[in-house]
């Protein structure tokens, strides 16, 4: 096994204010950003906050900036920076700071609650649900997503926009709109509930421009512009006029 | 007097996986009050990593199943050992509550005619699982979270607050369930972002913490699995059941040292996947044990046969119960045949087109890939033991979910004990947690309703716990740091309590506990109350510490192997041991001084098995697994 010492640069304070910590510390074979955290919190710094929980890239919980780009602790292998390099960590921007590397995500719990859940379809009892595998498969692509809120944190629609914040839900929850409009089974279109309507009216749809960024960080890979995003607009458009429906017919190469 | 904010509600769930949202639900929807709390954020619950999947004999695939087949095999699994009313409950309803979360709003795996996909898995007859991938987990949390969240939409319409009947109170932790004599009261908790305390008053409180796997140093469970209720439930005065099975799950990784212990879902078995050892060698044929000859294949060639055409072939032995294999996986490389990193050989490579595997195990491919630099597609993993769930846990009634002597107290899901006797089959976890989940909320809410006089919070108790609570940042000089007792704990339980145990070492373990609770009794903390990490830890250590010694003493006792409890010293399952649980009480009063035992244990006869179950077995069957005295009953 080799081990050898890292520099880190490490975001610590809270709500009033703080500042970056250098720290040196051993790293050995195969390790992740998340072990060399919980490292320094043995040894160094007990009392260092950050959010974590399966350590296995399925829970979403420990979504940090790592050298400035929106990531997962858990799933940044060491191995991708050389040893010379001095690896900076910092909180999620588009949130506020509670402490150290913790943030307060409350903003996507009150987006999550805005999306009228899925409606059951009249007269089919428990078990009688048929659908299809491949009319399930997108919305299933949808339902992958870990809520890392790395893709609401790096739309720049709300990154630098606070006062965006209160009419556009993000990209999670645009899809969220998106996974219940293509539910095989969803009723809410017969309970009078239009999704397409509500994802432009309600959940600020257009103030997308298919700028891909939150495709980029997705570290489930879901295709959240192309597969979600996009149709949703065009779902809508019959609704409403939107110009990047257009502009994005033109530009997005993507799979039907 | 500590000034800490109380609130009311009728029922308190602790813990927000699958059990405890569930309960939550089912209370919510009975009227009740409710409210959950819960140390991660919500949707963050360990529930997420579970991979395989749902077991329930809906018989989608293949029509021979039924509850009484699920029943049979949940009982050959815990080697009898189960409380046999909750693996009949469990077998009779898991069916119905698949169902209902698609209707919740789930998207299950699909079957060609359009209903729910099922796969197979160790232990079980016929394919039975419904999944979603190798995500069944995420799919189970999301689909709970939503429902929870479409209930809060109905109190915002009606009450114009979300919050009116059912609030999550996440990123909180319980310290203390509170009593009013006998009977619950509420629980004492902190906040973990601010340190505030405060108290839920309720007469009826549902834990749903989870397990107990971070006590040991190769585990594939998260940070939260610090053995909360376990130890909430044996501080209220609650007993704990057969704490000694603990269940090693045969395949987890085991490098990069920083992912060992994370686990490998079964479903790579389920769908092909077969074990080898540096040989080559398709070691499982040698370790299938008498009690399962007849239904395990005994060739290669008809272990692949039976893929195709299973009502012709035996299963392949790679599909054995969790313990079996994860014995078989340490015999081997013990015997110096393992692969390069102190496991074996895991592959799938050559069973499906690379396509095919992706498509079915997306995260095992995305975590080798991302983790390893192995390429599933093309290469054998290298798999061994890790720490996975704990069979013993709070003795609880099974229709009910109420535990032992305390009144308004209930556990549902991997805290609670019994269900899975002395070891839980693959996608057995997420069914159960369904299952009595829903039947925690159901008892607790119509307990809450019962309750005219609501139980009284003392201000005494809230005193204890906040000063409790407090202790680590009064440390005196020499404080000891929690994270070192941590590390020295998950070293003790997994060399001299781990997957294979002898007495001289059990008995080194606990003299090692005694020396750890008096030091944990120093654990001090730096900084202050806000989002501190450690002084979380320096809390948790008391549960770990007390849950610790209830399984090194419980497998002390146990003088036999069965299931998730294997002793090099006593290494064949005795039948006089069947009818025996072993159950941890407190010692009352607790004593001051740290060195001193926390728990006694007592045997306690099993409840007879009712002839009608018994008798879904072959005569031939049962005289392996019961007593001389229990055949003539």
């Amino acid at each position: 096994m080799t081990t050898y010492d890292a520099r880190f640069r490490i975001w610590r304070g809270d709500a009033d204010g703080g500042e970056l910590r250098d720290f040196t510390v051993e790293v050995h074979d195969g390790e992740v950003v998340l072990d060399i955290v919980h490292r320094l919190q043995a040894t160094q710094a007990a009392d260092l906050a950050v959010r974590w929980n399966c350590k296995a890239g399925k829970c979403g919980s420990c979504s940090a900036e790592i050298n400035g780009r929106p990531r997962l602790m858990c799933m940044t292998r060491m191995s991708t920076f050389s040893r010379e390099e001095t690896i900076t960590v910092t909180p999620l921007r588009a949130f506020p700071v509670v402490r150290d590397l913790v943030t307060d995500v409350s903003f996507n719990y009150a987006k999550a609650r805005e999306v009228p859940a899925f409606v059951p379809p009249q007269g089919l009892a428990p078990g009688e649900y048929r659908m299809q595998q491949v009319d399930v498969d997108r919305s299933q692509e949808f339902r992958k997503c870990i809520e890392c809120f790395l893709c609401q944190d790096t739309c720049h629609v709300v990154r630098d926009h606070e006062e965006n914040k209160a009419a556009f839900a993000g990209p999670r929850f645009l899809m969220r709109v998106a996974e219940l409009d293509m539910h095989p089974l969803d009723a809410a279109e017969a309970e009078g509930l239009d999704r397409k309507r509500t994802a432009q009216e309600d959940h600020g749809l257009g103030y997308c421009n298919i700028t891909k960024c939150c495709t980029e960080v997705c570290p489930e890979g879901i295709k959240i512009t192309d597969n979600a995003l996009i149709p949703l607009k065009e779902r809508a458009v019959d609704r409403k006029y939107d110009p990047l429906v257009w502009l994005g017919s033109k530009i997005s190469r993507r799979r039907d | 007097m500590a000034q800490v904010d109380r609130q009311h509600w009728d029922v308190v769930v602790v813990g927000a996986g699958g059990a405890g949202l569930r309960a939550a639900i089912e209370a919510r929807e009975r009227g009740a009050r409710t409210a959950v709390i819960c140390k991660s954020l919500f949707g963050k619950a360990h529930t997420v990593m579970a991979e395989g999947g749902i077991a329930a004999s809906m018989g989608n695939v293949n029509e021979g199943d039924n509850w009484q087949v699920h029943f049979r095999d949940t009982m050959r699994g815990g080697k009898f050992l189960n409380q046999w009313r909750m693996a009949e409950l469990h077998a009779k309803e898991a069916p119905d509550r698949v169902w209902e979360l698609e209707t919740w709003g789930a998207l299950f795996d699909r079957t060609p005619d359009g209903r729910i996909s099922q796969r197979n898995f160790g232990g079980h007859e016929y394919p039975r699982l419904a999944h979603v991938g190798d995500r069944t987990g995420l799919e189970l949390i999301r689909t709970l979270q939503q429902k929870i969240v479409q209930l809060q939409q109905q109190d915002f319409k009606e009450f114009g607050d979300y919050e009116a009947r059912l609030k999550v109170f996440q990123e909180c932790t319980v310290t203390r369930v509170l009593k009013d004599g006998e009977k619950v009261s509420g629980t004492f908790c902190y906040e973990r972002e601010s340190g505030r305390f405060f108290v839920l008053e309720a007469p009826a409180v549902v834990l749903a913490t989870g397990g107990i796997g971070k006590s040991f140093k190769t585990t594939s469970n998260s940070w939260e699995y610090t053995g909360d209720g376990h130890a909430l439930a044996l501080l209220a005065g609650a007993p704990l059941l057969n704490m000694e099975f603990v269940q090693f799950h045969p395949t987890g990784m085991v490098w990069p040292p920083s992912v060992k212990g994370i686990l490998v879902t079964e479903s790579v078995r389920g769908d092909g996947g077969v074990l080898r050892n540096s040989d080559g060698k398709r070691f499982m044929f040698d370790y299938v044990p008498d009690v399962f000859k007849e239904k395990y294949a005994e060739t290669e060639a008809e272990a692949d046969r039976w893929y195709d055409d299973p009502d012709h072939n035996r299963r392949p032995p790679e599909l054995l119960p969790r313990d079996e294999v994860a014995r078989a996986i340490n015999a081997e490389v013990k015997a110096g045949r393992g692969s390069p990193h102190g496991g074996v050989f895991l592959d799938v490579s050559t069973r499906m087109p690379a396509e095919k595997i992706k498509r079915r195990l997306p995260s095992m491919y995305h975590q080798f890939k991302e983790l390893a630099d192995v390429d599933i597609t093309a290469e054998p993993m290298e798999v061994g033991p890790t720490c996975h769930y704990v069979m013993g846990g709070v003795a609880v009634d099974s229709d009910t979910a109420a535990t032992v002597g305390v009144p308004g107290l209930y556990a549902a899901g991997e805290v609670a004990g019994g269900m899975h006797g002395s070891n839980r089959l693959g996608g057995n976890s997420l069914s159960d947690l369904l299952v009595f989940g829903r039947r925690a909320g159901l008892h607790a809410a119509e307990h809450a309703a019962r309750a005219t006089v609501r139980p009284a919070v003392d201000d005494g108790q809230i005193d204890a716990a906040a000063a409790e609570a407090l202790a680590p940042f009064h440390a005196e000089d020499g404080a000891e740091n929690p994270y070192t007792l941590h590390q020295e704990l998950q070293q003790t339980m997994n060399d001299l309590v781990g997957i294979i145990r002898r007495e001289g070492e059990m008995q080194q373990a606990l003299g090692k506990l005694r020396a750890l609770r008096v030091r944990a009794a120093r654990a001090g903390v730096e900084g202050h109350r806000q989002f501190n990490p450690g002084w979380h830890l320096a809390l948790d250590l008391r549960n770990m510490l007390l849950v610790s010694e209830c399984v090194a003493k419980a497998a002390l006792e146990r003088t036999e192997s069965r299931g998730g409890h294997t002793r090099e010293d006593c290494p064949a399952m005795e039948r006089d041991w069947r009818p025996v649980n072993l159950v941890c009480h407190p010692v009352d009063p607790a004593p001051a001084d740290p060195a001193a035992d926390r728990i006694r244990l007592v045997r306690q006869r099993t409840e007879p098995i009712r002839p009608d179950l018994l008798a879904l077995f072959e005569k031939e069957e049962l005289v392996k697994y019961l007593a001389e005295e229990e055949l003539y009953e």
